[in-house]
């Protein structure tokens, strides 16, 4: 269909897109072995003696034991209200019920900056001050879109005679969630929580304007990468903050696509991201 | 014996719970909707309920502190200051500009995907555009700074090429080749779904009427792919429009998201920041209605 010179210009383009994705990365990866105080390219000399001095550095294990325990709370929030309205927009007709999803996804639509101040302005004006909790809330507000597609997909693609005969057989509503609707939709969770925790783990736009005086990963790096003297650190950091998000991902990224396998519809379960967090 | 006993009372409790809620489907899905809602009611709204009170507040000049005098005299401010429209504009502007280099980005790859590639090297191409998204923001972020450096990668390749020399650090290229690179599987991700979905019988009958590559493309797969294209360009237009982080790291020029910030941190003045948020905010919700218009929503 196409002629020959379009094939060659797409695959071309294609070409260019995805050095372009990839090119920074393998950068990062590479520069966390620089050797020199100095981000010179090409690197002359490796070293992996920054990790040793990561591994150590205090404000990084605060920023690290913070940020996993605010993905974690966030995440848990997400899975309870974002299935939660799953299962409602699911299983029910009710008035607003096509303004659910455009609710909930609000938060990673609207430009970051707009959620972050919101939160701080009404934090700021109801005396609440600010730390881990309000991190929490914030996140949590923008993880529930995440768990939300996740389970709604699932739920889309479960036929509804399974529930229906769970009952016909005599199973009461518990009985039916856990036999039946609980296993149908587990990967999609599983998922969903995956794509929460990296969503709140790499978060900063809002987490600047929420977290007071608290660190967290993505704070740690954003208040170092000015000071030339901790770029190793921060190179360092950034690394290993691709990787603790890539893996879940990927994990998710599997347990939807094997689903998918069984459900009639092609389309991933996981939805993209919104924002970086609410981020970005 | 006892403990058979025990599990029907039980039975029998949780049958008589979820009777009733079988009988009352709108109890049930009180319980159900009432944690999301009250949820995003209390946080979300609310905070931009208070976002939208204060920015008709203002701040005393001597204390700081946030005086409750209602009034326009942010908005007075906004729109007689002339920094602040031309950073509204630049703003636009450039999150319109990202838009675009991300479209025509995307395409050539999202067409390849969807079209040419097979079953296999389609789902390794789509994880590998999901990948990077996934990939720390702030990372992403600062390898732009390391490639672009003047000692970086892109100004030591133009040199060894013999060119010259690339000097984009801390300047408006830097800031929209990184905002380009963020934003790229956002719009991606939505074209090649549009495109997925065209049926092969319509290239075929394009062809058939006589239709060569560049007309059946214009006529037949651009019109057919516009709402994946406006569903893309909604994250990439938003995403630009309320970044403050990547201007500051990347480049030396204010947009609207680095006078907020400074507004909240710096200058202390929380309810002319919050009138300066309501411009990203009437802008999206045009570019919202218009997205709407175009069938966007379908295809995000």
């Amino acid at each position: 269909m196409e002629s020959r010179t379009a094939r060659f210009m797409i695959r071309f383009g294609s070409v260019v897109a995805l050095l372009f994705l990839y090119i920074p990365l393998v950068i990062v990866v590479l520069y966390a072995f620089n050797n020199s105080i100095g981000q010179k390219w090409p690197i002359s000399s490796f070293t992996t003696k920054y990790f040793g001095l990561a591994w150590r550095s205090p404000d990084l294990r605060e920023a690290l034991i913070n940020s996993l325990m605010i993905a974690s709370v966030a995440t848990l929030l997400a899975l309870l209200l974002g299935s939660a309205a799953a299962f409602a927009v699911h299983r029910y007709r009710f008035f607003g019920r096509n303004s659910v999803s455009l609710m909930l996804v609000l938060p990673i639509t609207l430009p970051g900056i707009v959620t972050a101040i919101a939160l701080n302005s009404s934090f700021n004006t109801f005396g609440i001050s600010l730390g881990l909790m309000t991190i929490m809330i914030g996140h949590a507000t923008f993880c529930i879109v995440v768990v939300y597609n996740n389970v709604i997909a699932r739920l889309r693609r479960t036929p509804t005679s399974f529930v229906e005969a769970s009952q016909d057989l005599g199973a009461d509503g518990w009985q039916t969630f856990r036999y039946v609707t609980f296993p149908a939709i587990r990967t999609a969770l599983v998922a969903g929580a995956l794509l929460a925790f990296a969503l709140s783990f790499d978060e900063i736009i809002v987490t600047n304007f929420v977290a007071g005086t608290q660190l967290t990963i993505p704070k740690f790096i954003f208040n170092n990468l000015r000071q030339p003297r901790n770029r190793p650190i921060v190179n360092v950091v950034a690394v290993v903050a691709m990787v603790v998000m890539i893996v879940p991902v990927i994990i998710a990224q599997r347990l939807a696509g094997g689903a998918q396998a069984v459900g009639a519809t092609r389309g991933g379960d996981v939805a993209t991201p919104a924002e970086p967090a609410g981020g970005p | 014996m006892g403990s058979v006993t025990a599990e029907r009372t039980r039975g029998s409790v949780s049958m008589r719970v979820s009777r009733f809620f079988f009988r009352h489907p709108h109890g049930r899905l009180g319980v159900l909707l009432g944690g999301p809602l009250a949820w995003f009611l209390i946080v979300y709204f609310g905070s931009l309920f208070v976002l939208f009170l204060s920015a008709f507040w203002g701040v005393d000049v001597f204390t700081s502190e946030i005086v409750r005098n209602w009034g326009f005299q942010n908005f007075k401010t906004l729109w007689e200051t002339d920094v602040y429209r031309t950073i509204a504009l630049r703003t636009i502007g450039l999150a319109a500009a990202v838009t675009i280099t991300d479209i025509v980005l995307a395409f050539p790859l999202a067409y390849y995907a969807a079209r040419m590639a097979t079953p296999r090297r389609r789902n390794m191409i789509l994880v590998a555009v999901i990948v990077p998204l996934w990939a720390n923001y702030l990372v992403r972020v600062f390898s732009w700074k390391l490639i672009l450096s003047p000692t970086g990668l892109l100004n030591w390749t133009v040199e060894t090429l013999g060119i010259g020399s690339l000097q984009i650090a801390n300047s408006g290229w830097a800031i929209w080749l990184t905002f380009s690179y963020l934003w790229l599987p956002f719009t991606l991700l939505p074209i090649y779904g549009a495109l997925e979905r065209i049926s092969p019988s319509f290239l075929e009958a394009s062809g058939d009427l006589g239709a060569r590559g560049w007309m059946t493309f214009r006529r037949v797969v651009f019109p057919l792919i516009i709402p994946g294209i406006v569903a893309g360009s909604i994250f990439s237009f938003s995403l630009t429009l309320g970044d403050y982080i990547v201007p500051s790291l990347v480049g030396n020029t204010k947009f609207i998201g680095n006078v907020i910030y400074d507004n909240v941190g710096v200058a202390n003045n929380v309810p002319f920041a919050a009138a300066y948020a309501l411009v990203p905010v009437a802008v999206m919700a045009i570019y919202l209605l218009i997205a709407k218009r175009l069938g966007a929503f379908e295809a995000l």
